[in-house]
């Protein structure tokens, strides 16, 4: 229960994390901890190198520029908690926080390390995948910009090349006619999610659904968006027909579990949660249209 | 060889300076190099909260920090609660009241948690869902957290005087 020896870095710069990720082998950047830090005491996680970006300036804060919500990797989970601003600009990823670990994991835990740890029990990862986040990532070759949906390769594994590091993560920011919910099953509070439902959707004037956005977690290794359920519902006027017909082809989908949460309950759970959070998505679009 | 760092930092007010591991956690380094022994270390992987301490004031898992990182920090422990002649913490007292604990071992996270949370309040009464989704980050075998709840409950909740305790 003690980690293996490595050698540990605390470079204060980007420059120099960028460097030192470039010419290291299994190196592994260190966020939070909340996640890396028990891999490495179990042994499940052996870097050579940790590479501690607690002390590289610039990485964390949330800020609107334009029509999106900047938010460095490095802010914790309690900052976004916390703000205001997250809470009026950014309402999915606030509920979505509300649910992740304690305020002794919060505290220290970041938004990028989530996404870059992709649990599939995480809420972070899929309320991202929701939003249609998009990812600044960095290493000493350049600067790329990816899709959230094009980041997640597998269980725990992501589109980040061994170099690279995320640096911040972009939000569109809530509209007037927007409604959103983020909706999740564990047996206590602040575990992690057996399956949580993420809902983003906006209403035109008539009342219909213009865009919908719905991703699940824990029911595949990696978020998964429902796709031919935002099919069902755009165009549609979002009544308790269409919800039940949209929980119905959940339904069939071919879901992934294990022994203790097997595919049916969890299939089961996601067609629950999915219901709940379209109803709740579609009344505060509502609110939001006529406030 | 052992990959080590120089590190300075404060630990209950008190300047402490070592050279370090950098493998070793906060949670073995208060109790191995510094002695203090009430930071418990129960899961070692960031669940049960016995080695919750406050860095730079806020709660954080001992487990899951390496003493390294603590370097240029503040690093509060249960050692620094009661008074300097022995008396409890009025957190510590309500808690014995309550019967807020038995065998003790999660009591040092717990009251670092109650610490933490009586200095957010910033005189702001607490209801029974915050002071428990506070506590849920500390697992307890014994109490069923009744008794830790009405602990809080009476120094922080709405019937409670609102001066921080």
């Amino acid at each position: 229960m003690k980690a293996a020896p490595f050698v540990y870095h605390a470079p204060d710069t980007l420059a120099a994390v960028l460097d030192l990720m470039a010419r290291l082998d299994n190196a592994r950047p260190l966020a939070g901890g909340q996640s890396l830090m028990p891999m490495m005491n179990f042994r499940v996680a052996t870097p050579d190198h940790l590479i501690d970006l607690g002390r590289v300036a610039g990485l964390a804060g949330i800020e609107v520029v334009g029509d999106r919500l900047r938010v460095g990797a490095m802010t914790t989970q309690r900052m976004l908690e916390k703000s205001a601003l997250v809470r009026e600009a950014c309402p999915l990823l606030a509920e979505a926080i509300d649910h992740v670990g304690h305020q002794q994991t919060r505290n220290r835990g970041t938004l990028g390390g989530s996404l870059c740890h992709l649990d599939p029990g995480a809420e972070l990862p899929v309320a991202a995948m929701a939003l249609g986040a998009e990812l600044i990532v960095v290493s000493a070759r350049g600067t790329r910009v990816l899709a959230f949906a094009d980041f997640p390769m597998g269980y725990l594994t992501t589109a980040l090349e061994a170099d690279e590091i995320l640096t911040r993560v972009d939000l569109p920011i809530a509209g007037p006619r927007e409604g959103w919910a983020f909706i999740e099953f564990n047996r206590r509070p602040a575990d992690f999610a057996i399956v949580s439902v993420a809902v983003r959707l906006s209403l035109d004037d008539d009342g219909q659904v213009e865009n919908i956005s719905i991703t699940v977690g824990g029911v595949r290794p990696t978020p998964l968006k429902l796709a031919e359920v935002e099919g069902l519902l755009t165009g549609q006027m979002p009544d308790a027909a269409i919800i039940a017909r949209a929980a119905a082809v959940i339904a069939g989908l071919d879901c992934e579990g294990d022994d203790l949460y097997p595919p049916d309950y969890r299939r089961d759970l996601c067609e629950t949660l999915t219901r709940r959070a379209l109803t709740r998505a579609v009344e505060r679009a509502k609110g939001r249209g006529h406030g | 060889m052992a990959d080590t760092r120089h590190v300075a930092f404060t630990v209950n007010g008190r300047p402490v300076e070592a050279t370090v591991e950098t493998r070793v956690h906060l949670a073995d380094f208060l109790r191995h190099e510094l002695l203090l022994t009430g930071t418990h270390v129960g899961c070692e992987h960031g669940v049960c909260g016995a080695c919750t301490v406050l860095v730079d004031g806020a709660s954080t898992r001992a487990c899951l920090m390496l003493a390294v990182q603590a370097d240029g920090r503040h690093v509060e422990t249960i050692e620094s609660v009661a008074a300097a002649d022995g008396a409890a913490h009025p957190i510590q007292a309500a808690l014995s009241r309550h019967h807020g604990l038995q065998c003790g071992y999660c009591t040092p996270g717990v009251v670092m948690t109650l610490v933490e949370l009586d200095r957010e309040r910033a005189g702001r009464a607490l209801t029974e869902a915050e002071i428990r989704a506070a506590l849920s980050g500390n697992l307890c075998r014994c109490t069923g957290y009744q008794g830790m709840v009405d602990a809080a409950l009476e120094l922080f909740g709405a019937s409670a005087d609102q001066s921080s305790v």
